[in-house]
């Protein structure tokens, strides 16, 4: 019972990181790019659904929009004027500008908003469920309900939807996909606006989960979840799920073990060990890196 | 009286510094088969590359169908009827035969007209009839160069560029693809075709280009061409 409240936990844990790892991987997958200012979208989903809970009260699903709606214009904007330009120069350009537009947003948020931690108002109010002999509080249930619709609903955009397949042949082959009459500044601009969209959620579920956000809050998950791309096969969107999963109940197991120290080693103990035995992740495509 | 369809003027293409393609001019007739010959380096695949927009020329004008296309985005040219089958296929290795097909119409808006195509490119290789749902990646050679080219078609482009259809081919499906050309060609497509396989791609063109480090050397009627001393001894073998 122990081992399964714990696991119950990891996978809360693991869905948060799953979400924003899918934005990491997706851009990754599309313009090779690791877009480092990824994790302070996921603040700014965080403080957007503050704010919009100040204006409107605590309401989950409109927070939820509002949050995926401001991120998806805010990922848009950055790969716009941020990336576009540097697109076809060396990367390390666009890599030094991405850490730049992360300092940036963490530093609007310090100045304007402010440098500390505040308390998440309540947007679900917690009660506990009982399973067999299981107590689970709804916010988990929540959480992991939440966080499993969107990786549904992006596993049929990409499987399904026109969109969806111009995005998986840009991921292939990028004048492959030009030749074939794909727009692919736009399907780079719905990369950018459905993984900022996904970290924005991930931003709430946080918010609702472990109730309190600040400027920096993206940092350190931002890079467990990449290092969950990277754990998963950068550019696998399954991958990002399941590499998200791995990381948060092997860091929630740490915890629950009494090794509170190593939670935030375990995840860079697991990019060690991955780019040790197989660098291509899990689920990482074969051994072709396309240009 | 025959319509130009492409209409290339001192075209000049540039990498960084490297001048790869110094101020050609060619046309292609509606209806014609037009071929593009060359050693490696010459200029081949850029110049292709540029007719369909992924290169952006540094000097010169390219008009389709009496339209100035210089500069504008690859799928807008994919819009106006240019398709290419680039070089070394590029098919979409991780997708399966019927989605790189799919793909290939995305242009395409009316399904009705997909589907009907889809089943005509069904029909004329029905290779990738029976292997629709096949990773694309696990094909053969051949079949792979077969997708590249229904692929293409899925966009029922008035003018079809080939990029050395016939590279890393065995001898037999080199004369099975050169036909097929010849097919598409007699079905109502106007083509430019690029190869190295100058003997097979002189066989079945109207007329031809010679391109050397980036210049047209030679351009003239293909059967003309073939008989020619320099074209014989440069690129014929002989
Ligand atoms: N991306 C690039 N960057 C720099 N130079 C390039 C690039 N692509 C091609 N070149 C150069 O441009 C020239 C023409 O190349 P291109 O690929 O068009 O030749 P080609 O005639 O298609 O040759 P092949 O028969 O080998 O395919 C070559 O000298 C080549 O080195
Ligand atoms: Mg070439």
């Amino acid at each position: 019972m122990e081992f399964l409240q714990q696991l119950i936990n990891g996978l809360q844990l693991g869905s948060i990181y799953a979400l924003i790892a899918l934005g990491y991987t997706m851009v990754y997958g599309i313009v090779k790019l690791i877009n480092f200012a990824h994790g302070d979208i996921y603040m700014i989903g965080a403080y957007i659904g503050f704010f919009a809970v100040g204006f409107m009260g605590p309401q989950f699903i409109p927070a939820l929009i509002l949050a995926m709606v401001g991120c998806a214009i805010l990922g848009f904007i950055i790969e716009r004027f941020a990336y576009r330009p540097l697109r076809g120069k060396p990367r390390i350009a666009a890599l030094t500008t991405a850490l730049g537009v992360s300092l940036l947003l963490e530093n609007l948020v310090r100045k304007f908003i402010g440098p500390n931690y505040i308390a998440y108002p309540t947007l679900v109010k917690s009660t506990t469920i009982y399973i067999g002999g299981l107590q689970i509080s709804n916010i988990k249930l929540i959480v992991l309900s939440v966080a499993l619709i969107m990786m549904f609903g992006l596993q049929f955009i990409v499987l399904k939807t026109r969109t969806g397949k111009a995005m998986r042949a840009a991921s292939q082959d990028l004048d492959a996909a030009r030749l074939m009459g794909i727009d692919v500044n736009a399907v780079i601009s719905y990369t950018f606006m459905i993984g900022s969209a996904l970290a924005a959620t991930a931003g709430i579920l946080v918010g609702v989960a472990y109730p309190r956000i600040d400027p920096y809050m993206g940092i350190l998950p931002g890079l467990k979840a990449f290092v969950a791309a990277v754990l998963g096969g950068i550019g696998s969107i399954p991958g990002a799920m399941v590499g998200g999963l791995v990381m948060g109940t092997a860091e929630t197991m740490v915890l629950g073990f009494g090794k509170s120290t190593f939670r935030d080693a375990i995840a860079f103990t697991i990019l060690i060990i991955v780019l040790l035995v197989k660098p291509t992740g899990i689920m990482g495509s074969k051994v072709n890196e396309k240009v | 009286m025959a319509e130009t369809l492409l209409q290339v003027e001192d075209l000049n293409v540039h990498y960084g510094a490297i001048h790869a393609i110094k101020g050609i001019s060619f046309h292609v007739q509606r209806g014609e088969i037009v071929t593009l010959i060359g050693a490696n380096g010459a200029g081949k695949s850029t110049t292709l590359r540029a007719v369909s927009g992924l290169l952006r020329p540094s000097h010169g004008k390219i008009f389709f169908a009496g339209a100035d296309i210089t500069g504008l985005a690859p799928h807008k040219i994919v819009a106006r009827g240019i398709s290419q089958v680039p070089e070394g296929r590029r098919i979409f290795p991780e997708m399966t035969v019927l989605e790189n097909l799919e793909l290939g119409a995305y242009t395409r808006r009316d399904r009705a007209e997909i589907k009907r195509n889809l089943e005509r490119i069904y029909g004329r290789f029905p290779r990738l009839k029976e292997r629709s749902r096949q990773v694309a990646g696990t094909l053969s050679g051949g079949e792979q160069q077969m997708l590249a080219i229904g692929r293409c078609l899925m966009s029922e482009p008035e003018l079809m560029l080939l990029d050395e259809p016939s590279m890393g081919l065995a001898p037999i499906l080199v004369r099975e693809i050169f036909s097929i050309i010849e097919e598409i060609n007699d079905a109502g497509t106007t083509i430019l075709l690029v190869e190295q396989n100058a003997n097979m791609a002189l066989s079945i063109a109207n007329r031809a280009y010679v391109l050397e480090t980036g210049t047209i050397t030679l351009s003239g009627a293909a059967k003309e061409l073939a008989h020619n001393e320099r074209v014989k001894k440069a690129y014929l073998g002989a």
